[in-house]
């Protein structure tokens, strides 16, 4: 049988070595994804981030027991860390956290190293999702490298985006920044056992309040004042803040129903096919793009390359100029 | 195009609970530029061969320090053939008797370290293993 056929058997090895062959980005791979693309489409993707120690992986481990014990959906996880800068090498040790998990023959767990790759996901990360989708995965949770303010490649992978806050990490400034906190649907803090928990939900709900509006009365200089939302077309999703001790399984319930209702909303407001275009668009964009590069190096000599730099660096011409004399004087 | 990088599953069956060893060749194998998935403590071998058939692996590493190999190693063979996973390599690191390695090596073992092996012997033998 071929590969592609027994993936969509439910053989388990001709997975992972796809997964492989994917990660790798062979030949055997793209073709073999050409032909599994058909049947993707179907699975609900949770991307999980959140900065490095928050509990990412404890709380996959846990989210993902939930729904074997409660839906008795196929789950897999793809778990990324970073790999070296220096070596390209890479320790992966979110398995450590999720042994629970293992005996399950309806849970994938694949760990991928980031390879360079600098937005808390590989470059193959998607690749990788749309294996597991093809192969019948209901559910398929990616787990971002432990991810500081900026890396938010997972949101637009993600049909929903949990980022993972744990007390003690920031004050309101960091609150009000642009960048992660931005790409949550759901925010979860865990280790919501730990001092100044009040805190953290406090700035997190505030920056909420600021982003979306609701109806509610303040007090103001003692007057009472109704402040309204803005009136909106569709029914907006305001992120939803549940606290968690993922390592006692404290909270998990709440973050499931919080996840099945965002669910609800995205297939109800359309959000699910926006989500869909938006991501396969920007998966092409960016093989496009790698494409191209692709296409120019290998039409260059590697001297001329080499040559270009060392002016640059000679400085007798701009970065800017440099591109432009590759380019055959066209300017970009 | 093609990026292809060693994958190592460094693993620790069975119930002693040192995994200095396994960490130290763990990190050596990154700096040698692989992949190395690491499990955790107290693996047993229906895990260990889980865990290498998700991650395919090339390279199986484990350390057991507790005398408990010749029972824990064939068993994790056993598994990995039964996984289709024959062609994977498996090393093995901690406290083994000079008697037990012929018989190890029989069964199919690539590698035996015990203390004082060097990491660099380890990484010369990983890389020579997936020749």
């Amino acid at each position: 049988m071929s590969l592609t056929g027994s993936i969509l058997e439910g053989n388990r090895l001709a997975l992972a070595r796809l997964l492989t062959q994917a990660e790798n980005d062979s030949l055997e791979g793209r073709a073999a994804l050409a032909e599994l693309f058909q049947h993707t489409g179907k699975a609900h993707l949770i991307g999980v981030t959140g900065a490095p120690g928050t509990g990412k992986s404890s709380l996959v481990n846990q989210l993902a027991l939930y729904y074997r014990k409660n839906a008795d959906k196929k789950i897999a996880i793809v778990a990324v860390d970073p790999s070296s800068p220096f070596t390209g090498g890479a320790v992966l040790g979110d398995r450590v956290r999720m042994r629970d998990l293992s005996g399950d023959n309806s849970v994938f767990i694949r760990s991928m190293a980031s390879r360079g790759s600098l937005g808390g996901i590989a470059r193959k990360t998607a690749s990788l999702v749309q294996i597991f989708d093809a192969a019948g995965y209901e559910i398929i949770i990616i787990e971002t490298v432990g991810a500081g303010q900026s890396e938010v490649d997972v949101a637009r992978l993600a049909h929903t985006t949990i980022v993972v806050e744990a007390p003690g990490l920031g004050d309101e400034i960091q609150a009000i920044k642009a960048g992660i906190l931005e790409i949550a649907d759901i925010l979860v803090i865990n280790k919501a056992d730990r001092p100044g928990v009040e805190n953290t939900e406090r700035a997190l709900r505030s920056t909420l309040e600021l982003a979306h509006p609701t109806k509610r009365v303040v007090r103001h200089h003692g007057q009472s004042m109704s402040v309204s939302a803005p009136p909106t077309d569709s029914p907006m999703w305001i992120p939803s803040v549940i606290k968690t001790v993922a390592t006692e399984g404290k909270g998990i319930d709440e973050l499931a129903a919080s996840i099945a209702k965002h669910v609800e909303y995205l297939q109800k407001s359309g959000d699910w096919e926006a989500r869909d275009r938006a991501r396969l668009g920007s998966e092409m964009e960016i093989l496009l793009r790698e494409a191209l590069m692709d296409r120019f190096r290998e039409n260059i000599l590697p001297q001329k390359y080499d040559e270009m730099i060392e002016n640059v660096i000679n400085r007798n011409i701009s970065p800017y100029e440099a591109v432009a004399s590759l380019l055959n004087g066209k300017q970009t | 195009m093609t990026d292809k990088k060693i994958r190592v599953l460094v693993a620790k069956p069975g119930l002693d609970g040192h995994d200095r060893g396994a960490k130290v060749v763990a990190r050596a194998l990154r700096d040698a530029g692989m992949e190395v998935i690491y499990t955790g403590l107290r693996q047993n071998p229906e895990m260990i061969a889980e865990a290498a058939l998700q991650e395919d692996v090339a390279v199986v590493g484990f350390s057991i320090l507790s005398g408990a190999h010749m029972a824990l190693a064939p068993r994790i063979l056993e598994l990995l053939k039964k996984n289709g996973q024959d062609q994977v390599k498996v090393f093995i690191g901690g406290i083994i008797p000079d008697e037990d390695m012929p018989r190890l090596k029989e069964m199919g073992i690539t590698g035996i370290y015990g203390p004082g092996a060097s990491t660099d012997e380890i990484i010369r033998d990983v890389r020579e293993a997936m020749k």
